[in-house]
């Protein structure tokens, strides 16, 4: 018997990612793929896509069964040795709960979507790349939901976060995100989440989240984090090649992916402000600033993105340059609504100590002294006088984006940045040119946005008050809720704390 | 209005309209140079309510609790309403000056921008 | 001009035989340590030969193994069984 050769890499690629399809021949090609033409991108090729990684489902299977392996035995480790008690302090875990609710749900919905991108994309070679990505996703959100659960079992606000993220206010920004990619055409689907959020922006959620995690004691974030990352670098380059493949495959492509690319880069950049948030307020250990890491990861690796992707004609995307004048003050922008909003948001928030206050000033030179030490202190100052800051009424919310409207103007941070458009005698309010410029482009779309707050004021959130609408969140009143100070959590550790302490003293 | 539907001729919902608001109408609220508050405050209120109504029962609860808030001279108050000057008359309604579904009043206190001149 | 490329490993013991060999193949390759994980950017090319990560293993190394101890990477990519190379052109 003659021994079999072993095959290349490229050749296995193309005899496992070819001619495995069919032209139909009682229904037509239009009826049996329905999705890939009305958003006017020209394919005329597609078997002129190739995975760089040239992955096959064979390959995938072997490698995504030994990650999995590493990661279950981390997970029994850290339920069997009580890692929660590891972590630095327990306000770090409000980092997770924000995750949990806002980043997993994300992680569901973009299984779902990849699956049927891959039924519905009519090259084979992009179906099975899109196809590996809908499994990794679902992967991502168990993985996320098993290592999760541990501090479930510990904290507060991790108990019902499907619930809550198609419900609670500031959860509407992220879905509302996803819902917009996912009723869009396949190759916006793509461009949005492939490329624009996995290519471009998702290192700044991922990796100082995940590095933060592990210098902060967090165990279970680092593994399930990075165990997901490797997978990232696969999505990640599935964005750029779907990229180089729509621009190479027709000029008339061009437009649209520009306008694309200006769209889901603004969406991604205003959604990241969050992590803007956690990475400057809510560590404990910092790792690197937001202003650092938007440096590192968008205007470092970012421009030499575009640098390379300048010879099809793409520029980078429209408003970075409003992304780079704000660095300074988002994410103290965004600590603002979330300590404005403590009693209606399934985390805590806090007073900030004078330590972590030198570290933003260092960080923070241009800003942080004039702007935000003074508010910060203002807080601090009613917190101890018994009269914690609360804003009892509702915010004003962008119609697109969905965040309340705290941004300020690009050349001005004392001032809101208050854009509108009026459009059949109805006023729509935007927080931004980047969001104002989205909802001009489709309004029809954007008319349907389910804002949290005029929800509330049109009856449909559980009920008047305050009260009724976080029971209709699911929220535990007190627990949940209000600032960490005085919170069960906070009981819960430094119990926990001085047992340490006496155990240390036997010793 | 235009999208890129699959459908021809797809029209969305307007979700927002007055209509929805059960007899209201909103209105939105800021007190510039004080950010201490991260956003415009957003409010249903009934369109024949004096403008009055807004200084004295609306905006006191939610920002009294600032140190500058008592210390306003409401007579040099400087008002905009959808971005232009604007001169509220506090005996008529909302609807009798042009304050409409989703109007943005924004009003500047003279000589006020919180502690240490920090807009907060 | 000149654009970095950049791959960022976890800091495993999987994972440094790979580090070890980018250092030595690519002399203008620039190591960033962070907490777990490594950071290397190189100016416009860099590659990872599968010979050199299997000396030091001292077995076969796949160049698809690197799907394990990736976390995330910047410029275009063009892997064989021979090595891996990102590039920007």
């Amino acid at each position: 018997m003659p021994a079999t050769k072993k095959l290349g890499l490229k050749q296995k690629y193309a005899l496992m990612t070819r001619g495995l399809d069919w032209e139909t021949t009682y229904q037509p090609m239009e009826k049996v793929f329905p999705y890939d033409q009305f958003e006017g991108i020209k394919v005329k090729n597609w078997d002129a896509w190739e995975d760089p990684f040239r992955l096959t489902m064979d390959a995938y299977w072997k490698i995504q069964a030994e990650k999995e392996r590493k990661l279950y035995a981390v997970i029994d480790s850290i339920s069997q040795n009580n890692a929660q008690l590891g972590i630095t302090d327990a306000r770090y875990i409000n980092a997770v709960k924000i995750f949990i609710q806002g980043v997993t749900p994300l992680e569901y919905q973009a299984h779902r979507h990849f699956a049927h991108v891959a039924r519905h994309l009519r090259g084979v070679g992009p179906r099975i790349a899109a196809q590996m990505q809908s499994l990794d996703e679902l992967r991502h959100a168990q993985t996320q939901i098993h290592t999760i659960s541990h501090y479930n079992k510990f904290f507060d606000g991790m108990h019902d976060w499907q619930h809550m993220h198609d419900r609670v206010w500031y959860l509407s920004v992220p879905k509302s995100f996803f819902d917009d990619a996912v009723t869009a055409g396949p190759f916006e689907f793509l461009t949005a989440i492939s490329f624009s959020f996995e290519y471009v922006l998702t290192n700044l959620l991922f990796v100082p989240f995940m590095s933060g995690a592990a210098y902060n004691g967090d165990l279970a974030t680092v593994t399930f984090g990075f165990s997901a990352q490797s997978d990232e670098s696969r999505h990640m380059t599935l964005g750029l090649e779907v990229v180089k493949f729509i621009l190479e495959q027709d000029e008339a492509n061009l437009p649209i992916v520009q306008r694309w690319i200006d769209k889901w880069f603004w969406r991604g950049y205003r959604l990241l402000s969050l992590v803007g948030m956690m990475m400057d307020y809510m560590l404990p250990k910092k790792v690197m600033s937001w202003a650092e890491a938007w440096e590192m990861y968008y205007e470092e690796q970012g421009g030499a993105l575009f640098a390379d992707l300048g010879r099809y004609g793409i520029r980078p995307p429209k408003h970075e340059d409003v992304a780079r004048k704000e660095k300074d003050r988002i994410s103290h922008e965004v600590w603002a609504i979330f300590y404005n909003y403590t009693h209606a948001a399934a985390f805590h928030t806090w007073d900030i100590d004078d330590e972590h206050m030198r570290w933003l000033s260092e960080k923070y030179p241009k800003t942080f002294d004039q702007l935000y030490r003074p508010r910060l202190l203002m807080w601090r100052d009613m917190a101890r006088a018994g009269k914690r800051f609360y804003n009892n009424a509702l915010p004003q919310l962008c119609n697109l984006c969905q965040i309340p409207m705290a941004f300020t103007e690009p050349d001005d941070p004392t001032t809101i940045c208050f854009r509108s458009s009026e459009l059949g005698g109805d006023r729509y309010h935007f927080c931004s040119d980047g969001c104002k410029e989205i909802f001009d482009q489709e309004p029809e779309k954007f008319v349907q946005s389910w804002l949290p707050v005029h929800q509330i004021f049109q009856g449909n959130c559980g009920g008047a008050s305050v009260e009724d609408v976080l029971k209709w969140y699911h929220l535990n009143l007190g627990a949940d809720n209000l600032d960490y100070a005085g919170s069960p959590e906070q009981k819960m550790w430094d119990q926990w704390m001085a047992g340490r302490h006496v155990a240390q003293a036997a010793e | 209005m235009s999208v890129v539907a699959l459908k021809p001729g797809y029209k969305g919902e307007v979700l927002d309209r007055v209509e929805n608001f059960h007899g209201n109408q909103l209105v939105y609220l800021h007190w510039e140079d004080h950010l201490s508050f991260c956003a415009a405050l957003a409010f249903p209120l009934p369109p024949d309510m004096p403008f009055g109504a807004i200084l004295k029962d609306v905006l006191p609860p939610f920002y009294g609790m600032h140190p500058d808030w008592l210390k306003i001279d409401w007579s040099s108050v400087r008002w905009t309403l959808d971005g232009k000057p604007f001169t509220p008359d506090p005996g008529r309604a909302l609807r009798d000056q042009d304050i409409r579904h989703k109007s943005l009043l924004r009003f500047w206190t003279p000589g006020l921008k919180g502690p240490r001149d920090s807009c907060s | 001009m000149t654009q970095n490329v950049s791959i960022t490993l976890q800091n495993t013991p999987d994972a440094r035989p790979i580090t070890e060999a980018i250092s030595e193949d690519n002399p203008k390759a620039v190591v960033a340590n962070y907490p777990s994980m490594i950071k290397i950017d190189c100016p416009n090319r860099l590659v990872i030969r599968a010979d050199s990560v299997s000396k030091k293993i001292g077995r076969a190394w796949d160049t698809q193994e690197i799907h394990l101890s990736l976390i995330t990477l910047s410029g275009n990519i063009d892997e064989d069984e021979g090595q891996f190379v990102l590039a920007w052109k």
